[in-house]
């Protein structure tokens, strides 16, 4: 079975977020970068796959050269081969044809990719790849389990879970649940050197004009002074969110 | 020139969220001279939609459109939108919408911005305001491409009651077989769900243990409101995944937050901090959520809950 996790490097859930080149795009200075979280469940479920099923774990990412210390980790992490397109995406629609152009020319059984990037919080990424490539494709995918070619899976809803039954190829939005917090993987010092001597393939991407523009990013206004309301004035809060906030 | 909603329904309900989709649709049609339609699949009541500007309704009623497929769903909006000659399709935040909607953004050839929170602006050709960076930041994003697909955040915009006279129409899409076989449905919750609850009410690691949610649960109740939690409480197994919200868990965008023994994290602020109204309650006046709040008591959830539950159901009792 072959495997391949799409990756996006974000900065670190801490990070301060700043623009720059008159707001019109994100300030990566001084930002330490990470795997993106729903990635890194799918990642680390893949490599499950591979343990237990065989599977091969390609990982791809379209970004420019400073992603490859991402990519470095997902080697490092147990992915076999990492595949970089050498492109600063402008919009979602780019990074998922540059995706689909590489899986519609390498076949793979599974994709996964993350329901959604914390950075831009696009959202849109898998679903796009699936309908580029033709490939069924489940959303906030939260368990995933093969037998005899038969996939079953749970997605999130609203709510509660849905169980599916489907096959293969498949592509899924990824996140946790795929795998628990606490079997994400840190890469070890044997991990690392392997890292090196995996394969990073770095390929030019074919133009996609962009469907959307960024023109101008903006910070939210400081928040105004909480109120706080003693606890033995209970009823003042009642009271304020009722007819202060109109929120009961 | 009609502007498409996707109405989503529940059971043959109308989510509430398609009111205000309608509201934004109709807002933006009335600037423009152009027309709503709204593509609902086994709405009971399709003629509701015309109480907030819906001016053409096309409810498809076919047992195969009963249950949710993303394929079968977005190729039957995507036939209506050509159609009804559509440029832009508008579609809400919930989680069905959101899996449809990269797909017909290939399928309409359309630019789509989720997370939209602003009206349309035409003075720079089409753009609008989204929420990026988890609610860290606001985007202008300019549209390049002829259609358009909006992803409407919700609680972004409200919903306005419009009179207006509709047709509904019952057309009969060519439907494809599903390619994902729903095997079963398990609802975690037989109450308002967070994505769709107005108030939210959550609990972090400093109730101590899951024995003591009764007091989240009795709250909620009262409200009327959905349960929430922060991370490391679902880590910990006191509560269901589903109820894990923030950055890497579900976005909040409710009306009221009540947050109880949270500490403010910036994980878990980035997820929360779109809903309109936050209130704290910890023992920790230096904890960070208090520079979040509107309103905060610094006091033991121990003590202050229960309280707040007996002068919420005096509240109640004295307002019904
Ligand atoms: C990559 C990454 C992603 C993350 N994503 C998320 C996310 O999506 N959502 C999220 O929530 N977290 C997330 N976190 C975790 C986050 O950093 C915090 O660890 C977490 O939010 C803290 O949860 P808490 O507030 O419940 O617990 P704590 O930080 O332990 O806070 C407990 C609070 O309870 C108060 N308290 C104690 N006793 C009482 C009492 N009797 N009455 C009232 N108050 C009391 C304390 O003063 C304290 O402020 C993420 C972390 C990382 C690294």
């Amino acid at each position: 079975m072959k495997i391949l996790v799409c990756i996006s490097h974000v900065p670190d859930t801490t990070s301060k977020i700043n623009f720059t080149n008159n707001n019109s795009e994100f300030d990566k200075n001084g930002i330490q970068f990470i795997i993106n979280p729903n990635d890194e469940f799918g990642l680390t479920r893949a490599i499950w796959f591979k343990e237990k099923n065989g599977a091969s774990v390609d990982v791809i990412n379209v970004g420019l050269q400073d992603t490859e210390t991402t990519l470095r980790k997902t080697l490092a992490i147990g992915a076999d081969k990492a595949i970089r397109i050498n492109l600063e995406p402008k919009d979602s629609s780019v990074v998922a044809k540059s995706i689909a152009d590489y899986i519609n020319e390498n076949n793979y059984d599974l994709i996964i990719a993350g329901r959604e990037s914390i950075d831009y919080n696009g959202g849109m990424v898998p679903g796009m790849i699936s309908a580029l490539t033709n490939i069924n494709f489940i959303d906030k995918c939260i368990n995933i389990e093969l037998k005899d070619g038969v996939v079953n899976a749970s997605r999130e809803i609203d709510g509660g879970k849905e169980n599916i039954s489907t096959g293969l190829p498949l592509i899924i939005g990824g996140q946790k649940g795929l795998v628990e917090e606490n079997d994400l993987r840190i890469p070890n010092m044997r991990g690392i050197m392997m890292a090196r001597k995996k394969e990073l393939l770095v390929l030019e991407p074919t133009e996609y004009s962009n469907t959307l523009e960024t023109y101008n990013f903006e910070k939210p206004e400081p928040k105004g002074k909480v109120t706080l309301i003693s606890s033995d004035e209970i009823e003042k809060l009642v009271d304020l969110l009722h007819n202060e906030a109109k929120a009961i | 020139m009609a502007i498409l909603i996707f109405a989503e329904t529940y059971n043959g309900e109308f989510k509430k969220d398609c009111y205000e989709l309608a509201s934004y649709a109709y807002d933006l049609a009335s600037e423009k001279n152009m027309s709503v339609t709204a593509i609902c699949f086994n709405a009971s009541n399709p003629s509701e939609l015309s109480n907030f500007g819906v001016n053409k309704i096309i409810n498809s009623s076919n047992e195969e459109l009963k249950d949710f497929d993303a394929t079968i769903y977005s190729n039957c909006i995507s036939d209506a939108f050509e159609n009804e000659n559509s440029k832009i399709l508008i579609l809400s935040s919930s989680s069905n919408s959101k899996y449809i909607g990269g797909i017909l953004a290939i399928k309409l050839k359309a630019g789509y911005i989720t997370n939209v929170i602003s009206k349309p602006s035409f003075s720079n050709g089409f753009s609008v305001t989204r929420n990026t960076f988890t609610n860290k930041a606001y985007e202008k994003v300019n549209i390049l491409s002829e259609n358009s697909i909006l992803g409407l955040s919700k609680n972004s915009f409200g919903i306005k009651e419009n009179s207006t006279k509709s047709e509904v129409k019952d057309i009969k899409f060519n439907i494809k077989s599903a390619l994902n076989k729903v095997t079963s449905i398990e609802k975690m919750t037989t109450k308002v769900t967070i994505a769709d609850a107005d108030i939210v009410v959550s609990g972090g690691r400093g109730l101590k243990g899951p024995e003591n949610w009764h007091m989240v649960e009795d709250l909620a109740d009262i409200l009327g409101a959905a349960t929430a939690c922060s991370k490391p409480v679902s880590d910990l197994g006191w509560r269901p995944h589903s109820e894990h919200v923030g950055q890497t868990g579900k976005p909040v965008s409710s009306n009221l937050y009540i947050a109880i023994g949270i500490s403010g994290a910036i994980q878990h602020l980035a997820g929360v901090n779109s809903s309109k109204i936050k209130v704290v309650i910890n023992t920790d006046p230096e904890a960070p959520f208090f520079k979040a709040a509107d309103y905060g008591i610094v006091g033991d959830a121990f003590e202050v809950v229960p309280k707040l539950i007996e002068e919420l159901k005096n509240f109640k009792s004295s307002n019904n």
